[in-house]
């Protein structure tokens, strides 16, 4: 299976190319490219501060990068160039979500209801833009039984269906970052971009998060980009591997490849000063060798 | 059990025995405390010499009534609260059976309001009901309207807004400008005072967008002053602080409420009285209130409901969910401000007469204790805070027997914004959240559990 995805032709949902991000006089991200191919789980991990949720934060439009062009393609073929449209037009149009570092949740409301406002748009055009619904057209209705049946699958397939009707500040840590994944996938999105999913989870827990992320690449095709320090989550879900350090990036490629890279080991563990010629003879000699094979 | 009742008589004389002990010394306290300030007053006398007047008698009322407070707080009160505290944890247990009229309370309110004027006018007769029917009925149900008004802004969507009694401005010299420059009538006027105002809480609602907090409670507190100081100084068209007066009355489908023939009294064989047309505005506030409660009812369970109380959870969240926070925000802006326009014209009409001293800081602040009170985002409790509020300070009029206990000079009225906020600091105390703390979900998939006060944000601009 594994096998087949690698030897099929990639297609790339998303592409971010030379992406540049400047704040003042400290360069978050240098001329940072890779690409993100459809139906995969991706993974982007480097050591702390190394630019990755920055990275998020421009693919989701909450910052403009200072240079590069991040391309989102869709299912039906449509483009759309993330860093010129509007953060909650990305969600809207180009079909990308995301969840946050630090849980963001609507805590006064309750886990249905945070499910509901993830449909806003979709109930908004099936209300008329709330006039025809406040006059009580059964188109509104409809829709609203609709979006609660999604709401409730989403719910069952997180397991939060027994505290749907509670406010979500009262869930536990786990159980609201598999709120905030189901709250994200009710948008309808092509590409879910998951900000430390397993931050804060205990083993069990996070294989219950593995877990639901399997089950919603093979339930909708999604997409999954994530940002992840557990490498145990990363290792045993991701098909793909991009490891960034101060800004740029440093390896890419299947877990197995990247795992053993020693730039990685390097940037990961540190290296002792009498080793550090040898990695340099070892990062010379594979990029030696993956220059050969590109060209 | 002799043992047991031995027992718990010597705690009571213990008790007692406290209680004195601290009565003693709190006497004593306020005597070192009050001495100089009470007991001693430098006045002038008539040839300008300083004198110094002794009031012992004063004195001693502060000192026995600290001493004997103490008392009463020791020997009774303190252990009564600690017994209530246990019996409360002891029923915690036990599942509240709601009773048949918290569960139906908001029929019963509307039932009893319908019910008031016929009632009042059967207690007093129909020069006495002009009264309660005016002072009482119709001047809490415009604060129950314009509270209900403001709590789509700063209950549901968390942006704090310091000046919307320039709404409720706008709607009031809309319908007296409009109705004295080209006679159009009030029911022509009153949804064009309401689309006028939400024009001008969308004219608001941009240059806001950005500001959070502190800095769009200053931006919209300079917005209604400025709206007042227009209507002082463009005395061509708003006669400046002299007002409009001579405002038309409304009709009841074209019958008017006056003493000619075709008036309303005429009309009904009843003998001229202008407690008719008080009769009529209450039920016209009455109706429009419950307008602005039943669309606010509809709009929670709206995508743009839940997004305006998304908006106050967490409006980075709303944006990463695809919601549009620019029109978000402003359409909560324009749905408060044309509920206050509509109320605004209302009260035009009632009091025949506007002028830029209606419409001062201090309204909006009401308003905004109303809601504040009430418990943002609850309908219930924001009617519970204004009937509070302002038939409270209404009632002050209606105390004059304090007169005879405090002497003739004595007018309560006066003292009315002293207990408002004395009202409030104890309010806020007793019940952070206000009257009703807790949130009703717009949706459920099992059932319906109000929300707990200490979970709901209070928005942050």
């Amino acid at each position: 299976m594994a096998l087949e995805t690698t030897t099929m032709k990639k297609d790339p949902i998303l592409s971010v190319e030379h992406l540049s991000m400047r704040f003042g006089g400290l360069m978050a991200i240098n001329d940072f490219s890779f690409e993100a191919y459809r139906g995969d789980i991706t993974a982007l991990i480097g050591p702390n501060g190394a630019g990755k949720t920055t990275v998020f934060n421009c693919i989701t439009g909450f910052y403009k990068p200072t240079m590069g062009m991040i391309t989102m393609k869709q299912k039906s073929g449509k483009e759309y160039l993330l860093e010129r449209l509007p953060d909650f037009e990305i969600t809207k149009h180009a079909k990308v979500a995301r969840t946050f570092q630090n849980i963001r949740m609507f805590s006064g409301l309750t886990v249905l209801e945070n499910l509901l406002v993830a449909q806003h748009n979709k109930l908004m055009q099936a209300s008329g833009y709330t006039v025809l619904g406040l006059l009580g057209f059964p188109a509104y209705k409809q829709a609203s039984k609709e979006s609660i049946e999604l709401a409730r699958h989403w719910l069952e397939k997180a397991s939060l269906v027994d505290r749907a009707d509670d406010p979500a500040g009262d869930l536990p840590y786990g159980a609201q970052r598999r709120l905030e994944i189901a709250r994200a996938m009710c948008t309808g999105p092509e590409l879910l971009c998951l900000d430390e999913p397993a931050a804060g989870l205990n083993p069990r827990e996070s294989l219950a998060l593995n877990e639901l992320l399997r089950g919603i690449r093979a339930e909708t095709g999604t997409s999954i980009l994530l940002i992840e320090h557990d490498m145990s989550v990363v290792m045993e879900i991701s098909d793909h591997v991009v490891v960034l350090e101060y800004g740029q990036k440093i390896s890419d490629g299947n877990p197995d490849f990247v795992k053993n890279d020693p730039r990685v080991i390097a940037a990961y563990l540190g290296v002792e000063d009498e080793e550090v010629e040898e990695v340099i003879e070892q990062i010379e000699e594979i990029e030696g060798g993956q220059g050969g094979s590109k060209k | 059990m002799a043992n047991i009742a031995s027992t718990s008589a010597s705690a009571g004389s213990d008790l007692t025995a406290r209680a004195l002990r601290e009565a003693v010394f709190a006497g004593l306290i306020s005597l070192g405390l009050f001495v100089l300030f009470v007991g001693l007053k430098t006045d002038q006398n008539i040839r300008n010499e300083l004198v110094l007047n002794q009031r012992w008698g004063l004195l001693a009322i502060f000192v026995i009534v600290a001493a004997v407070g103490r008392f009463l707080m020791v020997a009774y009160i303190q252990p009564a609260m600690a017994r209530r505290k246990a019996a409360k944890a002891e029923a915690e247990d036990v599942v509240k059976e709601e009773t048949f009229f918290k569960r139906n309370f908001s029929k019963i309110a509307i039932a009893a309001l319908i019910l008031y004027p016929p009632v009042i006018v059967a207690l007093v007769g129909v020069q006495g009901s002009l009264k309660w029917v005016d002072n009482f009925g119709v001047q809490i149900l415009i604060y129950v309207m314009l509270a209900w008004g403001l709590n789509i802004v700063v209950g549901l969507a968390g942006l704090l807004d310091l000046g919307y009694v320039a709404f409720y401005a706008v709607g009031a010299y809309s319908y007296a400008l409009l109705s004295t420059y080209f006679g159009l009538s009030f029911w022509i006027l009153l949804p064009v005072a309401g689309i006028l105002a939400a024009f001008w809480g969308m004219i608001l609602g941009f240059p806001v967008l950005r500001l959070r907090g502190d800095y769009l409670a200053i931006v919209t507190l300079a917005f209604g002053e400025i709206i007042r100081l227009v209507l002082i100084n463009w005395t061509e068209v708003t006669k400046g602080t002299f007002g409009v007066s001579g405002i038309a009355k409304a009709t009841l489908f074209g019958i008017k409420f006056d003493a000619s023939k075709d008036g309303f009294a005429a009309l009904m064989g009843l003998p001229m009285s202008s407690a008719y047309y008080k009769i009529f505005l209450f039920y016209l506030i009455l109706a429009l209130a419950l307008l602005t409660a039943y669309v606010t009812i509809r709009l929670r369970r709206m995508p743009i409901g839940r997004a305006w109380e998304a908006l106050r959870e967490d409006e980075i969240a709303c944006r990463s969910l695809g919601i549009n926070t620019v029109t978000t925000k402003l359409t909560a802006f324009a749905t408060g401000a044309m509920f206050g326009g509509i109320a605004g014209s209302f009260f035009a009409v009632r009091q025949g007469f506007v002028s830029p001293e209606s419409f001062v800081f201090l309204e909006s602040a009401v308003i905004l204790a109303i809601v504040v009170l009430g418990g943002m985002g609850s309908l219930t409790g924001i009617a519970i805070a204004a009937v509070a509020m302002i038939g409270g300070t209404e009632i002050l009029r209606e105390l004059s027997f304090l007169k005879a206990v405090f002497g003739p000079d004595f007018t309560p009225e006066l003292y009315r914004m002293l207990i408002f906020g004395l009202a409030m600091v104890v309010v806020m105390v007793w019940k952070p959240r206000g009257f009703v703390g807790s949130r009703e979900p717009t949706a459920f998939l099992r059932e319906r559990k109000a929300i707990s006060g200490s979970f709901t944000k209070e928005g942050h601009g």
